[in-house]
């Protein structure tokens, strides 16, 4: 390998950090734009043209905010902790394909890869909320590593079904594999089940439990400031990013699409299922640690396990793609059907009461 | 492999509060929990302590009235009026009609204003964060209207000893006919984004549940009782103003649990405007003030008023000795009261239920402490 291959390596993890962090700041204005508009409310207007240059703003403070640390606590665990959890945040980067040639580095395992790195994470939460010797964050830190570990489930088990349908683990291979329609066609389950255990594996509304704010006040991340804590939230922001655009790879056929050139579909696509997430946040409460483990345990994984069944059945066979598209949309609307039925049959009882002392109160 | 028997686990104590974002203000709970799991909890008051009942034994008795708003300061007028109930009756003063609509008006608006505060806070403990703008954009509309009427947001100090400060303002029917529509539609829109949300019925539904007698015995009252499947409420039980001239409900839950508690609230606020519109359309004209003396001598004696506040049984037992300022006033508060049963809803239950618990209890730190 000679300076140059170096050289031109070094510059390409150069780019691709500072393409990241743009997008970060760009994802934290989107978002604060977003829940503004849903709230009723104008988001950040005061820096620049309709607070256009909050992202920097806020970035500076951070840079030049003062890093206080709790003088009690595990020093190596407790400095060594952002890092752990910022940089496998950005090395899945090198693997993921923009477009057919936009791509750091293309992998034959590019799937594999992501789905290794990404986990290591976990480690570094452990870590945070250990060395912090604080009690939110041991309990968050907790939270985090059941909630981790469990929807990691989920996530490769219908991922394993969309590599069965594309038969590589090579990302671009994937996408190019997806050229008459998309996998959402074929697995419209699966995609849903891929979004609702990435939320899980991000750790956001509805599923931030790791650190839900009005109970474990920030959880793992209490203790921290200044450029540590933008450590974590960077990392955050592009897990966030990286979910939304292992969705448009698995799922949304990448970059194809007509007209315009691939890289704007991509992000159109990726930022479509980022706004998504963003949406969800300003709607829903969060759900408690048991409620989350049952979802995944007792709901998510057997049907990601019949999912992979009915996939290798049509793929075995070879059936036409609308028998697949049918077993996967039925599966999602029966099991929608069962979430919601539960939910009529519960709010029954209250109204019942109210009925009973109106009908009494007439008599 | 041999397990080392000294060994032995110890349960974690977490401290919540007084700086918590839940917490509703200053209130501690110190937990013990195993894991996940709540096994004790010790509540902490007094940090918002600044001795009501005391301060009002050297102020003179339209004073107050002052101190009253700052007990429970969502609900100024609900406050209020017991206060100057107990003088009125210790005084045998005859309150004009036309004070008494309004007082009326005032306390049901301010009910509605305040389960809206309730329910925003409720949604934030729950983890979703809209709940509180949704709930805050209709009481703002409210709180102006409080301005206009009392001359302050809050704190309005707007009922004295026999009457109101002053009379309604002109357009008063119109800002109201303005109002209802949108609080209608704002509840409504509130309800739709929360209510029947499969998340929040997974967090609230068998959560804190307690059973009417319990709660009878620990001296629950308003809406966290109601949940329990009792009606009791002041404004049919044991009615003051023109309670029994109106007709509304008094909803109900059936389990006690969150939901319910939740739920009774939500009824509340419709109930609540049926009573406004019904006054409003039969406010009569007339004076707003009684003949008062120019200092307040309430005869020797002692009275209890009791009326029901947002969040309960609100009573004043005042002691007059026959001079200027009372003897002794005793501030039974519903949030007090209500707390009393935070442990026995609490334990059992999971650390993230807490902070929905005592949400759903909906309790004033300033109501809690005086």
């Amino acid at each position: 390998m000679s300076w140059q291959d170096v050289l031109f390596i070094v510059l390409k993890i150069l780019a691709i950090i500072g393409l990241i962090t743009v997008v970060v700041l760009l994802l934290t204005y989107m978002e604060r734009k977003a829940l503004g508009r849903i709230q009723m409310r104008m988001g950040p207007m005061r820096t620049g043209f309709h607070g256009i240059f909050q992202p920097i703003a806020d970035a500076l403070k951070l840079l030049l905010k003062e890093d206080v640390t709790p003088s009690v606590r595990d020093k190596s665990a407790f400095w060594i902790a952002p890092l752990i959890v910022f940089v496998p945040a950005f090395i899945l980067w090198i693997t993921i394909p923009f477009t057919e040639d936009l791509v750091v580095r293309n992998l034959e395992y590019g799937i594999f890869y992501i789905i290794a790195v990404s986990v290591v994470s976990i480690v570094g939460i452990l870590m945070a909320s250990w060395g912090s010797n604080n009690k939110y964050a041991l309990l968050g830190g907790a939270r985090a590593a059941a909630q981790l570990i469990s929807y990691e489930l989920p996530i490769i088990l219908v991922i394993l079904a969309v590599v069965m349908l594309a038969g590589t683990l090579d990302m671009r291979e994937i996408v190019n594999a997806q050229g008459s329609y998309p996998y959402v066609y074929l697995q419209p389950l699966g995609f849903v089940i891929f979004l609702v255990a990435g939320l899980a594996e991000l750790g956001r509304t509805p599923f931030d439990i790791p650190t839900a704010e009005s109970e474990i006040v920030g959880g793992p991340y209490v203790e921290y400031s200044g450029m540590h804590w933008s450590m974590f939230f960077l990392a955050e922001y592009a897990n966030t990013f990286a979910i939304g655009a292992l969705g448009t790879i698995l799922f949304l056929g990448g970059w194809s699409g007509p007209l315009l050139p691939g890289v704007i579909w991509f992000a159109i696509k990726t930022v479509a299922i980022i706004m998504a997430i963003f949406w969800l946040r300003a709607t829903l409460p969060r759900f408690r640690i048991d409620q989350l483990m049952t979802l995944c345990w007792q709901f998510l994984i057997p049907l990601t396990f019949v999912n992979i069944l009915l996939t290798g059945i049509y793929a075995f066979y070879g059936w036409p793609s609308w028998t697949m598209f049918l077993m996967s949309m039925a599966l999602l609307v029966v099991s929608g059907g069962v979430v919601r039925l539960r939910q009529r049959a519960r709010t029954a009882q209250f109204e019942e009461a109210l009925k009973a002392r109106r009908e009494k109160l007439a008599t | 492999m041999t397990i080392d028997q000294s060994l032995d686990t110890v349960d974690m104590m977490l401290n919540m509060g007084p700086q918590h974002p839940s917490t509703h203000g200053v209130f501690r709970m110190v937990l013990t929990v195993d894991g996940e799991n709540i096994i004790d909890v010790q509540p902490h008051i007094g940090y918002l302590h600044r001795g009501s009942e005391k301060l009002c034994e050297a102020e003179d008795y339209r004073q107050i009235v002052d101190l009253f708003d700052r007990l429970d300061y969502v609900s100024s007028f609900n406050n209020e009026l017991p206060y100057v109930m107990a003088v009125e009756k210790l005084m045998g003063l005859e309150v004009p009609e036309r004070a008494q609509y309004i007082r009326l008006i005032m306390c049901e608006l301010n009910r509605i204003a305040s389960h809206l505060l309730f329910y925003g806070a409720f949604g934030a403990d729950c983890g979703a964060v809209t709940p509180f703008l949704y709930g805050f954009r209709e009481r703002e509309q409210m709180q102006s209207l409080f301005e206009s009427v009392s001359g302050a947001r809050m704190m309005h100090g707007y009922f004295r000893v026999g009457g109101v400060f002053r009379d309604l303002p002109d357009d008063f029917n119109q800002r109201l006919d303005s109002l209802l529509p949108m609080l209608e539609k704002g509840i409504t829109e509130c309800e739709a984004l929360l209510s029947k949300n499969e998340l929040f019925l997974e967090r609230t539904l068998g959560v804190g549940v307690i059973d009417a007698e319990t709660a009878i015995d620990f001296g629950v009252t308003g809406p966290n009782l109601r949940a329990s499947g009792s009606t009791y409420d002041l404004r049919k039980d044991d009615p003051y103003l023109m309670y029994p001239d109106f007709d509304f409900n008094v909803p109900v839950g059936a389990s006690g649990d969150c939901f319910d508690r939740y739920m009774v609230r939500m009824e509340e606020m419709w109930e609540s405007l049926k009573i406004v519109k019904q006054a409003v359309a039969r406010l009569p004209q007339g004076p707003i003030m009684a003949k008062t003396p120019r200092t307040l001598r309430p005869p020797k004696g002692d009275v209890y008023v009791r009326t029901e506040n947002p969040r309960g049984e609100m009573g004043v037992y005042l002691v007059s000795d026959g001079k200027d300022k009372p003897h002794r006033i005793k501030m039974r508060t519903p949030s007090f009261c209500n707390l009393v049963a935070l442990r026995h809803m609490l334990i059992g239950s999971y650390v993230a239920d807490a902070v929905v618990i005592l949400g759903s209890i909906d309790i004033v730190l300033g109501d809690v402490d005086r």
